[in-house]
């Protein structure tokens, strides 16, 4: 075999391989989305319950709470940014981040302080990197996100929205993290998670029904004291959830056309290889016949 | 009106329970509270505790619950929490060595938690 022919069939080998690998990480992502998307379905209960309670409490009560109300002056926001732990997964990271940064470039054109929060080591690794400062950072858990998770993420936030400004609380909470939308769509969006405005709660609970007066036990502020984190928590668990999602599409998607490159690398690999092998044949017999060409001639000379 | 409740219990991540049932019983933080059918409407936060439901057919589900609330109003009842187990879910052996543990440790609300656990699973 020749030198050319056997480069050709060693690439094709490569590349076989890859293929076969890229392939197994695309079905293992087609699950894992499906996965992501039953876990999105099997909090929705918990979510619309909460947020029915929450607008209950919201428009029974005239109860002030350090997490509905607007500072008057907004100083220092906090930025929760969602990625994942590994790439492989198309422009999903690099859309986040640059939503993330966008919405910082925003905010501190506005006069705030921004203060970052990060779930996930890409982002993380990004952040690192440009040695920009991040307050506090999660990860290990952004494939399967769990109720725990969330707490464990909300825990501070929630922390530094109550603390005084003075003393490096902040007045608001924003988040951005990648929306599923379908199989074929995500897209990164921010929005504001805290101070969270009753109004909007209300909007987001089904319409048309007229909410009785509840008794509360043990007093509205207690129930809304209790109420609010958990909402919070909610919200960030479903956001975790459905960037999970999101991740899982992007990796599908990317490992889709990179077996689809990888197949036709193949064709074209393969198409030169057999020109290779055509061109060797020939080579060998012209060679035979030139060899025996001379070989007649040398015999009909001495012949004569 | 409907002599009956239409309960559902969900945890953070599921839907632990849904049905008829004709009496609640859940742990407030201002003590235990039943809800019959046409109860005032009402938004209370549990303790963590058992939730006992008493089902339509005269059958009893017993739920250990850690946080959450209780939301009654047109006798739909919710119980939300963030950790609930059916009493039949339970690993007994695996509460009792969390009780141990928690014990040892001296960490009250982890006791409170297998305690809770062990309670339902024995009312079952």
């Amino acid at each position: 075999m020749g030198a050319q022919l056997r480069v050709y069939k060693r690439r094709i080998r490569s590349v076989t391989a890859t293929k076969k690998i890229t392939k197994a990480m695309e079905m293992i992502a087609a699950s894992r989305v499906v996965k992501a998307q039953r876990k999105v379905a099997a909090s929705t209960p918990y979510a619309t319950e909460l947020t029915r309670a929450v607008t209950a409490v919201g428009t029974g009560s005239n109860t002030k709470h350090p997490l509905t109300t607007q500072a008057e002056t907004v100083v220092r926001s906090a930025v929760l940014l969602l990625t994942s732990d590994r790439g492989l997964a198309g422009a999903f990271n690099a859309n986040a981040i640059k939503a993330a940064e966008k919405l910082t470039e925003r905010l501190e054109a506005e006069g705030k302080q921004v203060d970052t929060y990060i779930v996930g080591r890409r982002g993380l690794a990004h952040y690192n990197f440009r040695e920009r400062k991040v307050v506090e950072s999660w990860s290990g858990f952004t494939d399967e996100p769990t109720y725990a998770d969330a707490k464990q993420v909300a825990g501070p936030l929630i922390e530094a929205i109550e603390k005084e400004t003075a003393d490096g609380g902040v007045d608001e909470l924003h988040i951005v993290y990648t929306e599923f939308i379908s199989m074929m769509t995500q897209t990164a969006i921010d929005s504001r998670l805290l101070p969270l405005s009753l109004e909007e709660v209300a909007e987001e609970a089904p319409k048309g029904e007229i909410l009785p007066l509840y008794d509360f036990e043990p007093s509205a502020e207690d129930v809304l004291d209790a109420l609010l984190p958990r909402y919070v928590e909610s919200r960030i668990y479903n956001a975790l959830l459905q960037s999970a999602a999101s991740k899982h599409a992007a990796t599908r998607r990317a490992m889709k056309s990179a077996t689809d490159n990888a197949g036709e690398l193949i064709t074209t690999l393969s198409r030169l290889a057999n020109a290779a092998r055509q061109a060797e044949i020939t080579q060998e017999i012209s060679e035979i016949v030139g060899g025996s060409a001379a070989l007649a001639d040398a015999t009909a000379g001495s012949d004569r | 009106m409907a002599a009956e409740l239409h309960v559902a219990l969900v945890a953070a991540d599921r839907e632990v329970w849904s049905g008829e049932a004709t009496l609640v019983v859940a742990r407030t933080t201002s003590g235990d509270i039943g809800v019959m059918p046409g109860h005032q409407p009402l938004l209370g936060v549990l303790e963590s505790g058992p939730v006992t439901i008493r089902t339509n057919d005269g059958g009893t589900v017993v739920a250990a619950v850690h946080g959450g609330f209780i939301s009654f109003a047109d006798d739909k009842l919710s119980l939300l929490a963030e950790i609930a187990e059916l009493s039949d879910e339970i690993d007994i052996q695996r509460a009792e060595r969390a009780l141990e543990r928690a014990k040892s440790d001296a960490d009250a609300s982890a006791e409170r938690r297998a305690d809770v656990r062990l309670r339902a699973a024995a009312s079952h």
